[in-house]
């Protein structure tokens, strides 16, 4: 197994865990999470400083830039033009150029907006992103944003901090059968299971926060998460048995005792 | 002059570069970027661009989020 990577862009990664700093109670407890989820990329959001209380301490003091791999996201952004700016001002801060796109479609589903997404993803690959758009469980638009360029596709398993987990397993299914490029769950995972189901599925990796961060404890959880994305690539790479109404018996029949 | 700061408008008795601004706020050499009237101004730029009255300044850093 030492050779199963996950590639996106120009970059490969050993964990298919990639996990948000949200929600956490401090910075302190967020670094200790990302050591224990065993993640390489983290998200981070783009938001503007306080400019009257520039003391205060920073996220990415708590982040190591040489063991992770920073994926600015462009949450909250409502129209593709505020995510294309949040993206490039990402880019300057954290110099990558991986992108989580998200332009939302409504406050309260924090839906997609698909064609607002597909036009950023347009910009952003055009100025040399690699360009992760959060999107539907659909298919068809899963398709549009390969054509575009995106470097991979990440539809929700459910809302996004529902913990609802993979709520249509047969899209996921039919997206990994129509893309090529990486497929990564984003959104909606609530337990463990949730996670390998996804990558037993045949998905290329997990994104989660608040699976992990709004877990009661939130440390046990992101150690919980890196065995199940684990767990559910092995399995998936092993080949799972058929399933089938009646029993097969393990023991051998031959040489019971009479 | 006044400059628009994050949406908060800022008087300054003078003109200033990027650099002179963050400088000001405290953030010279932090791990910020800054925008400048919606375009993106380069680290690299920040010494040599000059803001004028009624520049509309983003300045952003990273937050916790997923």
């Amino acid at each position: 197994m030492s050779e199963d990577y996950l590639v996106l862009g120009d970059k490969k990664f050993k964990s298919r865990l990639i996990v948000g700093t949200g929600k956490y109670a401090s910075f302190e407890e967020t670094k200790q999470a990302l050591e224990l989820s065993g993640a390489e990329i983290v998200t981070v959001a783009v938001r503007r400083i306080n400019i009257s209380d520039s003391s205060k301490e920073s996220l990415l003091d708590y982040i190591d830039r040489k063991k992770y791999t920073i994926l600015p996201n462009t949450a909250a952004c409502y129209t593709a033009d505020d995510a294309i700016r949040t993206a490039r001002l990402g880019r300057e801060a954290g110099l990558s150029s991986m992108v989580k796109l998200e332009v939302i479609g409504s406050e309260k589903t924090l839906f997609p907006d698909n064609e607002a997404l597909l036009e950023a993803t347009k910009v952003l690959v055009k100025e040399g992103f690699t360009v992760l758009p959060y999107t539907n469980d659909d298919p068809i638009m899963a398709k549009k944003l390969e054509d575009a360029g995106a470097a991979a596709v990440m539809p929700l398993g459910a809302p996004i901090g529902s913990g609802l987990g993979i709520r249509n397993p047969y899209n996921i299914r039919i997206i990994l059968e129509t893309v090529k490029v990486p497929v990564l769950v984003d959104a909606g995972v609530g337990t463990a299971s949730d996670a390998a189901i996804a990558m037993e599925l045949g998905c290329d990796g997990v994104l989660m926060n608040t699976g992990i961060a709004g877990a009661k404890k939130p440390l046990l959880m992101a150690e919980a998460m890196r065995y199940a994305v684990h767990a559910g690539r092995l399995a998936y790479l092993a080949g799972r048995i058929q399933k089938k109404l009646y029993a097969t018996a393990s023991s051998p029949f031959d040489g019971t005792i009479e | 002059m006044q400059l628009k700061i994050n949406g908060e408008a800022k008087e300054f008795s003078r003109g200033l570069t990027v650099y002179a601004l963050l400088e000001s706020l405290g953030l010279a050499g932090k791990q910020v970027a800054v925008e400048l009237n919606r375009e993106v101004v380069k680290k690299e730029d920040h010494m040599s661009v000059s803001l004028k009255d009624g520049d509309i300044v983003e300045i952003i850093h990273f937050v916790g989020g997923g």
